[in-house]
């Protein structure tokens, strides 16, 4: 991917959102570069990353997202232009960081700051549909959101001018539908790579202490004030449609591509007009206003995603306006015509225009919906995610499984963010009873093994990542040891951030430039703590069980269970051989009067013949891993090493 | 080659994790875009790496931008990489005028494989996939692509095949340009093999002729 960011200048090349952000960022000379993977955001550095050698550029995927805004303010505040980018949860984690450096900002010498947000309407890969335009509106910074890869690339580039004309951190949001998706983008040809030597002016403190503070808020809200006149002239902000309109729709980010379709299929052109906003924040309440009135619309519906943030803000100018007040009516979430949550698409504007214009709209005839109805939904089998077949993180939820049916107590697991998530989906065990955010596992675990002055006897595992260990679980392990919490944290050591794309993390050897650099070896640092720590191959099943019986009995302080296995996608790619060919042994195969390798260990490499009745391996999906041969309680698959030739695999 | 018939002319490309519904949709975007049509795509890839359902949608106009998603019943091509997932796409994005092109070899979900739940017959399937459709065509790519030894490129023999039906304005050279830039040179003859078998995918031509 990353030959089309550098190479096709002044012609028009098809970019996703994430490589049209790249490109800006790019184009506008960044030479700093920091994020922390998260979908859907990952791409943008990937292809930064990849290119960071030839342009002078250094790229890294930093520990957690605090550290990557804390690294790229460094870079800016010494003179260079910084890029970092993360997911929605992510925002929550560099929050504290971003919540004081809006007071400091980026000193009288410092480079543009930029920081990209991917927000994930729909949560497809999250665990929540947060918006991050509240974070612009409380920190009070200049925010700015897309609706195109094309404006991405193009909002990229002015918002390290709009950086360091206000002298401020400036917040670039995305979100799924954008990030993902592809459109056409006109590039310019790259600058000279950047040679700005780095330096940090002594004689200049920027802080937000306390003998600061006041003065420093209201300095910024003046900036605020100042941001919000460039943004009322804005080219960036624009109307489509008639002169006069029954209905404006005021949106911003994927609330104008879905407008736009509305009503291109209403064909509504000569009765609603389009104000598309990307300057969010500040709000250039001088031009909502004027667009609400020239128009004469006596309805405004406000379409974005995923909260109603510009909706609060342009009822706001109303509730201000004397013009205006009494005559128009501000329709949206709090009306009801859109929905409150879920990704936002063209067929909800439709809805929401077919009812405010009295209209009639049917996508498809009424014979083709009995058509369906009468075919029933039963014939469409859900195809819901599951762990790869020879992933390391089944072996070890099945340990898991074994070792809490063997202790017979009512164990509680704990679990985190990561592809071990899959446990609590519904082609997983189910031994994971909590997951909320990154870090959280070892955290709940912590306070859950500080219960036992309340009659809490239940054993406590809290089950985290790699990746998820670094970011950010060392500090609640570090409490749960200093405060003698009862816990067994186990640590799936896969070595990658796999769920996202196997980026690199400290406990690998590799950094995001591809350099070699000193693994940090997770039972090492976990040893150095004090506390027992063990280390087990998630595929020697008998004895990783045995393993956790044991941590799980000896009840006192904390214990470490690293399992360490790669991630069967990385494993193939290097070595390319399966381990095993695997076959079934029909004499000592049970059949369907067991089904145990497929009701309960569930591996899609398996299955029960129609023909034979008997378990039956999925050539083309089995991996050839063999952990089933140590799950059949009758003995009946075996495993055969591999003579060097790979089953051809359908997937 | 043909010219589009609707304004956007709207492709749905549907499969499982792993298929390969990524180069089919950016062979596509890539050579419209150089035909001078304005393109879209938009990719659902959550579960590409994990046995789920993955999605492409593309959609081409002469002149319109046009937002990434498509609005309910608003396809005009499915393009199925497997045929259960056709039957789900046409549940959202079908109509009477849609036509679609599937391979017919099923891979089972994960709970079908564990027997929770049956897979549907597969005659029943292509019924209802064609009840469904205007017109609808069947050709089992993933025997081809094993014959070819290499049953990765079971997408660009549809991809193929897709060229052959003459709904999208491309034409075999177009993709094959697209390949040639987009592969490294050991994997280029199979998927230019593969895309030669699927443009004369026998009965294709007949069927598109006659209709």
């Amino acid at each position: 991917m990353s030959n089309r960011l550098v190479f096709h200048a002044s012609r028009q090349v098809l970019l996703s959102g994430n490589e049209a952000i790249a490109r800006g960022a790019l184009e506008a000379g960044i030479q700093f570069c920091t994020g922390y993977p998260g979908t859907p955001s990952s791409e943008i550095l990937e292809n930064i990353a990849a290119v960071a050698k030839e342009r002078g550029i250094y790229a890294e995927w930093s520990i957690n997202e605090k550290v990557a805004v804390e690294s790229a303010a460094a870079a800016s505040l010494a003179g260079l232009r910084s890029l970092v980018t993360m997911k929605n949860a992510g925002m929550n984690v560099a929050s504290d960081f971003l919540m004081h450096h809006n007071l400091s900002g980026i000193g009288s010498r410092g480079g543009g700051m930029v920081v990209v947000v991917c927000d994930d309407p729909g949560g497809h890969s999250s665990s929540d549909e947060q918006d991050t335009r509240w974070l612009a509106r409380s920190a009070n910074v200049p925010l700015l959101v897309p609706d195109s890869p094309q404006d991405a690339r193009d909002l990229v580039k002015w918002a390290f001018e709009i950086s360091e004309t206000f002298r401020s951190y400036c917040i670039l949001r995305s979100y799924t539908s954008l990030s993902h998706s592809y459109g056409v983008v006109k590039i310019d040809e790259l600058p000279y790579p950047e040679s700005r030597k780095a330096t940090y002016d002594i004689s200049e403190t920027i802080t937000p202490e306390t003998p600061y503070i006041v003065a420093l808020h209201e300095k910024a809200h003046m900036r605020s004030e100042n941001t919000r006149e460039l943004f009322e002239t804005s080219g960036f902000n624009c109307y489509e449609g008639t002169e006069r309109a029954e209905l404006l729709i005021i949106c911003c980010g994927s609330g104008s591509p879905c407008s736009r379709d509305a009503v291109d299929i209403l064909g509504v052109e000569d009765v609603v007009g389009i104000l598309k906003i990307d300057t969010v924040w500040p709000l250039p309440k001088r031009l909502v206003e004027e667009h609400m009135y020239r128009s004469c619309a006596q309805h405004v519906l406000v379409v974005e995603e995923t909260d109603p943030f510009l909706e609060l803000h342009v009822k706001e100018v109303v509730a201000d306006s004397s013009k205006l007040a009494g005559k128009v009516r501000v329709l949206g979430r709090g009306s009801g015509h859109i929905p409150h949550c879920g990704e936002l698409t063209p067929d909800s504007v439709i809805k929401a225009l077919t009812s405010i214009l009295r209209r009639k709209y049917t996508p498809r005839e009424s014979g083709y919906i009995q058509k369906m109805e009468n075919l029933g939904g039963n014939m469409l089998v859900n195809r819901d995610a599951t762990w790869c077949p020879g992933c390391p993180h089944r072996a070890s939820f099945w340990c898991l499984k074994s070792a809490f049916g063997q202790d017979g107590r009512e164990c509680l697991a704990i679990g985190d963010v990561g592809c071990y998530t899959l446990d609590i989906w519904p082609a997983g065990y189910h031994v994971t009873k909590l997951v909320h955010g990154m870090g959280t596992g070892l955290g709940m675990g912590s306070g859950f093994g500080k219960l036992d002055g309340f009659g809490f006897d239940q054993p406590v595992v809290s089950v985290c990542g790699d990746s998820t260990f670094f970011h950010s679980s060392i500090p609640a392990l570090i409490n749960a040891i200093h405060n003698k919490a009862n816990m067994v944290a186990i640590v799936l050591d896969n070595g990658a951030t796999a769920m996202t794309g196997f980026q690199p993390h400290p406990g690998t050897d590799v950094n995001a430039l591809g350099d070699s650099t000193p693994a940090v070896d997770i039972a090492d640092f976990c040893r150095s703590l004090g506390c027992e720590v063990m280390v087990r191959d998630p595929f020697d099943v008998e004895e990783t069980i045995t393993c956790i019986l044991k941590l799980l009995k000896n009840r006192g302080g904390v214990k470490v269970l690293v399992l360490r296995r790669m991630c069967e996608l990385i494993r193939m790619r290097q070595v390319k051989l399966q381990p095993y060919r695997m076959r079934v042994d029909d004499e000592r195969c049970k059949g369907q009067k067991c089904s145990y390798c497929t009701d309960v260990f569930a591996c899609p490499g398996l299955t029960i013949s129609g023909k034979t009745g008997k378990a039956k391996i999925v050539e083309g999906i089995c991996a050839g891993c063999g952990l089933c041969v140590d799950v059949c309680p009758s003995k009946a698959i075996i495993r055969e090493q591999n003579s060097g030739k790979n089953i051809q695999r359908p997937i | 080659m043909a010219r589009i018939s609707r304004d956007p002319y709207n492709v749905v490309i549907c499969g499982v994790g792993g298929q390969g519904n990524i180069l089919i949709s950016q062979a596509i975007g890539n050579a419209v875009l150089r035909k001078g049509y304005r393109v879209t795509i938009a990719d659902d890839i959550g579960a590409s790496q994990r046995a789920g359902v993955v999605t492409s949608k593309i959609r081409i106009s002469p002149k319109k931008s046009c937002g990434p998603l498509i609005p309910e019943g608003q396809a005009h091509f499915v393009l199925g990489l497997e045929p259960l997932e056709t039957l789900r796409m046409l549940y959202r994005y079908g109509n009477p005028g849609v036509l679609t092109l599937t391979n017919i070899a099923p891979i089972f979900p994960a709970e079908v494989l564990n027997k929770r739940v049956q897979y549907p017959d597969i005659d029943e399937l292509k019924n209802a996939i064609s009840s469904l459709s205007k017109r609808a065509w069947f050709v089992d790519a993933t025997s081809i692509a094993l014959d070819l030894g290499a049953v990765i490129v079971t997408n660009v023999v549809l991809l193929g095949t897709l060229i052959a039906l003459n709904e999208i304005p491309l034409t075999r050279n177009d993709i094959e340009s697209e390949l040639r830039t987009k592969l490294a040179a050991q994997r280029l003859s199979v998927n230019l093999e593969a895309l030669r078998l699927g443009y004369e995918m026998p009965g294709v031509w007949n069927m598109t002729n006659n209709p």
